[in-house]
């Protein structure tokens, strides 16, 4: 199920812009990366290259290899698509499709890869989705009712369920908690320790001591100044990172003195 | 003091008969307002006034001798028909030009594509007409000719095919070229508006564009493409010249392929200068009733507009 990432030597750009410059890391399967860094520093861009999710901006393009357990996303003939199905995202805002109910948004993704369902699969894989993502008992009397008529956690949850019912290899998380209130900041974060058992879980936050909680490893990412690319400055261990970083402007970050 | 002062000023500024800009403005926005109210009010007292000897007159005087209801029901007919065609076959087209431009296109050409689509929508209707008359029927008459032939047991299809290729297809395929540029230009801003966050949803899911465009982007735009639709219609409705230059008219019949049918803007525009007496009054009365049938469009397209806030994906 879960697969290991290895980028190496990646360049993001925008049009002719460098957005993010030659980044290479390992992100071991079954495990929590972090991403850190003050805004603009190109974590979410980077993220996104994760997924082919970056190309979706007109002129948005990559250089550098990222390879799925061996298999370059970027090679010639690799459809994004297909990455896309392999490699789920969530996003910074809950983003359930507003005019499905909650069964149909958990079952978005697996229509369109496998066209006919028996109802039996589909309320099985609804259910167990669901419980993945600690919605069930919230929802399960309302599965009919639209998505957008949750909180803005449960609608999180349900934007997770609804990237795991395609049995994902990677999960992206862009900032999942950062529009959300502390209590259902808390959910999400103990889903995330019970997703790692079974995925490869990447996450960018802005929330340091989030990172702190919920990652096996981060990677800080920081920017020169304005105009200038982003660089990934230190991946490591997180207790590493939090407490004995290798970088002075890691430190600087982690301890509240910049960003 | 400065204090008292102020405190008046800030009374008197509150006061909603302040300022004499204010109260400019607001007379005329009152007053431009009024107008339109008055306009249509007039533009409906006439017809209605004029209309009414028609309904009061001798069923025997009316054209075609058996009452108002037996002469305007065929010219309704006829122009809902064309209406008809017209949008069956402008708003697929529409819709997927406009799915074109606002998602499949490149930029730069998508910007020059939403130049011309909107030139369409400048083009008088006249030209149109002209262009259905003498180029467009004597294209379509070969079809015409095939379709009597072969599917001439579908009624719609009913021979002998007209031998100039003027009826009320060709009138409804010229509405069509007449109405598309609405469709297209409008659904286009629709799709433009349609939320990325949804978008991006469908496509990290592994959503082709296509798939990606019927989760997140029809649904959204589901109201807008209705109003669109209901603009274009009326439209097609109203339109005058283009079909009293292209039908070649006659009495109301099945078939779309022979001479044949009549609208009511068209048959208004044709009869109109040489009518007097009782015609006249016809003739504006079969007005009321295209006012009517377009009042009626623009308020079930308001509704549909209004229904739709509620459960728009813009939240």
């Amino acid at each position: 199920m879960s697969k290991r990432i290895d980028v190496s030597d990646l360049n993001v750009y925008y049009g002719d812009f460098l957005a993010v410059e030659d980044v290479s890391m390992t992100l071991d399967a079954k495990s929590v990366t972090a991403f850190i860094g003050p805004s603009g520093c190109g974590k979410s861009t980077f993220l996104r290259t994760l997924n082919r999710m970056h190309e979706v901006i007109p002129g948005a393009r990559v250089e550098g290899k990222v390879l799925l357990d061996g298999d370059n996303l970027y090679a010639d003939g690799v459809d994004p698509v297909t990455v896309r199905s392999q490699i789920g995202m969530v996003f910074q805002r809950p983003n359930p499709f507003p005019t499905m109910s909650i069964r149909d948004n958990v079952l978005a993704g697996v229509k369109l890869n496998s066209r006919r369902m028996a109802k039996s699969d589909a309320d099985e894989l609804v259910e167990t989705s669901l419980r993945s993502a600690n919605l069930w008992n919230e929802v399960k009397d309302r599965l009919g009712k639209p998505g957008s008529g949750l909180s803005g956690g449960q609608q999180q949850r349900l934007c997770i369920a609804r990237a795991i019912a395609v049995s994902p290899d990677v999960i992206l998380m862009d900032e999942p908690c950062s529009a959300l209130d502390p209590i259902s900041t808390l959910a999400i974060e103990d889903l995330i320790n019970e997703l790692k058992d079974e995925y490869t879980v990447v996450i960018v936050t802005h929330n340091m001591q989030q990172a702190a909680r919920v990652s096996d490893k981060t990677a800080f990412f920081n920017i020169a100044g304005t105009g200038k690319p982003g660089r990934l400055i230190e991946f490591a261990e997180t207790a590493t990172i939090f407490n004995n970083p290798g970088q002075k402007s890691t430190e600087d970050y982690v301890s509240g003195r910049f960003g | 003091m400065s204090t008292t002062k102020l405190a008046r000023g800030m009374k008197s500024g509150r006061t909603g008969t302040g300022r004499a800009g204010d109260k400019v403005f607001s007379g005329a926005a009152l007053g431009a307002g009024v107008l339109i109210v008055v306009v249509l009010f007039a533009v409906a007292l006439f017809l209605v006034i004029q209309a009414l000897p028609t309904f009061s007159a001798n069923p025997a005087d009316i054209t075609g001798g058996r009452g108002f209801f037996s002469y305007i029901l065929p010219i309704v007919i006829g122009t809902l028909i064309a209406a008809a065609i017209a949008l069956v076959i402008a708003t697929p087209i529409g819709i997927a030009v406009a799915l074109y431009i606002s998602h499949y296109a490149p930029r730069s050409m998508a910007r020059g594509l939403g130049y011309v689509v909107d030139l369409l929508a400048a083009i008088p209707s006249v030209i149109y007409g002209a262009w259905g008359a003498t180029f467009l029927a004597s294209q379509l008459k070969a079809p015409y000719q095939w379709l009597a032939d072969n599917l001439g047991w579908i009624p719609i299809f009913g021979g002998p095919a007209s031998g100039t290729g003027k009826t009320i297809l060709t009138a409804g395929i010229v509405l069509a070229v007449m109405v598309l540029p609405i469709i297209a230009s409008l659904t286009r801003e629709i799709f433009l508006q349609a939320p990325m966050l949804h978008q991006e949803a469908a496509l990290a899911l592994g959503a082709t564009r296509w798939e990606m465009i019927r989760m997140a982007v029809l649904p959204f735009a589901r109201g807008g493409i209705i109003s669109a639709v209901m603009l274009g219609l009326g439209r097609a409705l109203g339109e005058t010249m283009a079909v009293a230059l292209v039908l070649s008219s006659g009495p109301l019949i099945a078939s779309l392929i022979r001479s044949g049918n009549q609208t009511i803007a068209a048959e208004i525009a044709l009869d109109f200068p040489e009518a007097f007496g009782l015609r006249l009054n016809e003739l504006i009365a079969a007005g009321l009733v295209l006012f009517l049938i377009t009042l009626l469009v623009n308020m079930v397209a308001r509704w549909i507009i209004s229904r739709h806030k509620e459960f728009s994906g813009a939240n």
